[in-house]
């Protein structure tokens, strides 16, 4: 019942901006696959690319043995789709919208409850209340519900918990992971890095590239070189203090309460020496250097600089 | 706690209702002068309703709020110039120039045509933007406009500059080449008031405050709130305090 998804050599471009650079993939049936990258990345391109909303300039999707392009309304039938942008109407009900959703498919809110029924719980008492006066949680929750009516096999969200906070954000992956146990396969996007850990494999992309696909592990477990954490008594000035310290410390950033930095085999005597000896010359005290066990965003940081 | 002089925002009781809804019970803080000061909290916590009241764009129901020594009831218009604004949402026009953008806000922040273009040419030149000056703004990638959008919001040396999610959706490089600019302004003596969702964020700053109801639920710097929670990240803080 689940859905394969292959995208073949994709390009699309925008009058002169590449917006989506030879995209190759293959999602497997049943996966909770992110894709991963600050705006522009060319995320949502991609997505409205496999729900058939544009069209590319070359290269395929197939969605089992479904071309988007050619059978796109077999493709619609089985997808279903959250954009980025709230799209509901805003001046239906909550449950005028679903039920408008649910007969575009051909089917009912009675009819399809139960797929619905734990996300729609919480918004069901406000049934009646217009979708313009929901709050932000509460829209998503019912984006996310018609997107859910029609039974789909295939579900792509886009970007559904950018400027959402931290807690609901938790709460939403929580769902998504229990959806997937359904059998669905779900694409999804983020900015967040830390989500990343979160899907089963991911795509980090930047400028309409894949920089990296892989289990979130792997991708950690490939980080090139040794990946240091380096705190002191003046942390607003240490990432200044650091770059350009010398020539085999590099890709200094602000992470957290520390700053990291990478090394390529060197041993960590000589690169505590290195960065002690700059850091007491600029006034800095109390310096605590450590190996450090790379995250997602170290990966993609490290990725951007080699891409650069 | 730091001395009276010192603070350039002190609030006392704010309470603020709508109807029978409080959005802010009865607030009591203080922010520093150059201090970076993290306002977090989930959404509907009552945020956007503080930061409306501390810019001047909204009235307390009850209990007080000083910023840069003006009280935020009564002398709105100088609380308006003596602050700096920006969000992810709310920047800059995207139908002006760059230039266009300096000369707009600099007017509205009452500079004069001197220090306006005094002002673009050396900030255009500090992001190394100079050559884009006479480009629209819907052509600047998302990234550059947020630091366009930090350098005008500052460029007429507010006391304070309220930064709501100044980053969301921009790249790891670019955030943290941002935040660099915070601290640069920092340094000068101007007080950094920030939210955002990014968790490694908030160890940016000195000072942390965690909104829940509209109560704030702690207020600290990062490292005693890890401390008092017994967690090792401000994302375990965070949902400790916020999951009510």
């Amino acid at each position: 019942m689940s859905v394969r998804v292959d995208i073949n050599g994709l390009n699309k471009s925008f009058e002169s901006v590449e917006a989506l650079k030879n995209i190759n993939l293959e999602i497997s049936p049943n996966e909770l696959f992110g894709f991963i990258g600050p705006d522009g990345a060319g995320k949502t391109t991609l997505f409205r690319l496999i729900t058939s909303l544009l069209l590319p300039n070359s290269g395929t999707i197939y969605v089992d043995d479904l071309n988007c392009e050619i059978d796109f309304k077999k493709v619609r039938n089985i997808t279903g789709y959250m954009p980025g942008r709230f799209s509901l109407y805003y001046d239906l009900t909550v449950e005028e919208n679903l039920d408008f959703y649910a007969s575009i498919f051909k089917t009912s809110l009675k009819e399809n409850y139960h797929l619905i029924k734990d996300i729609y719980e919480q918004i069901e008492p406000f049934k009646k209340r217009k979708a313009g006066a929901l709050s932000g949680g509460m829209k998503q929750k019912l984006a996310l519900s018609c997107a859910l009516i029609h039974k789909p096999k295939l579900l792509i969200l886009d970007e559904p918990t950018t400027g959402v906070d931290a807690v609901s954000r938790r709460e939403f992956w929580e769902l998504l992971k229990k959806m997937q146990k359904t059998g669905i396969t779900i694409l999804v996007s983020t900015p967040y890095m830390d989500e990343a850990s979160l899907c089963d494999r991911v795509t980090l992309m930047q400028k309409g590239e894949v920089l990296a696909v892989d289990k979130p592990e792997n991708i950690v477990n490939d980080y090139h070189g040794d990946l240091w954490q380096v705190s002191s008594n003046n942390m607003n000035k240490l990432v200044t203090d650091m770059t350009g310290l010398d020539k085999q410390i590099k890709q200094v950033f602000r992470f957290g309460e520390t700053v990291h930095c990478t090394t390529k085999g060197i041993e960590k005597s000589m690169v505590t020496e290195i960065i002690e000896l700059g850091l007491k010359k600029s006034d800095h005290d109390n310096i605590r250097i450590d190996r450090a066990q790379p995250q997602i965003e170290d990966c993609f940081l490290s990725l951007m600089v080699d891409n650069n | 706690m730091m001395k009276e002089e010192n603070n350039i925002i002190i609030v006392r009781d704010l309470v603020k209702k709508f109807g029978s809804f409080v959005a802010n019970d009865k607030l009591n803080f203080e922010v520093g002068k150059g201090e970076i000061f993290g306002f977090l909290g989930a959404n509907g916590a009552g945020k956007t309703t503080t930061i409306k009241i501390l810019s001047g764009l909204s009235k307390p129901t009850s209990g007080k709020a000083m910023v840069a020594g003006f009280d935020v009831s009564r002398d709105t218009d100088k609380v308006k110039r003596n602050i700096g604004y920006m969000s992810q949402k709310f920047s800059l026009y995207d139908d002006m120039t760059v230039k266009e953008n300096f000369r707009f806000y600099g007017g509205i922040y009452g500079l004069s045509n001197k220090d306006i273009a005094d002002k673009t040419n050396l900030l255009l030149e500090k992001l190394d933007m100079t050559e884009k000056k006479d480009m629209l703004l819907k052509k600047i990638p998302l990234g550059w406009k947020q630091k366009l959008a930090f350098s005008v919001a500052v460029m007429h040396d507010p006391a304070v500059v309220f930064l709501d999610e100044p980053t969301g959706g921009v790249d790891p490089i670019t955030r943290r080449q941002f935040w660099e600019m915070i601290y640069e302004k920092a340094d000068e003596g101007i007080t950094v008031f920030v939210t955002t969702h990014y968790m490694d964020e908030a160890e940016y700053c000195e000072r942390i405050s965690i909104m829940a109801e509209g109560k704030i639920e702690a207020l600290d710097t990062p490292r005693m709130l890890k401390k008092q929670f017994g967690v090792e990240t401000m994302d375990e803080v965070f949902v400790k305090i916020a999951r009510v």
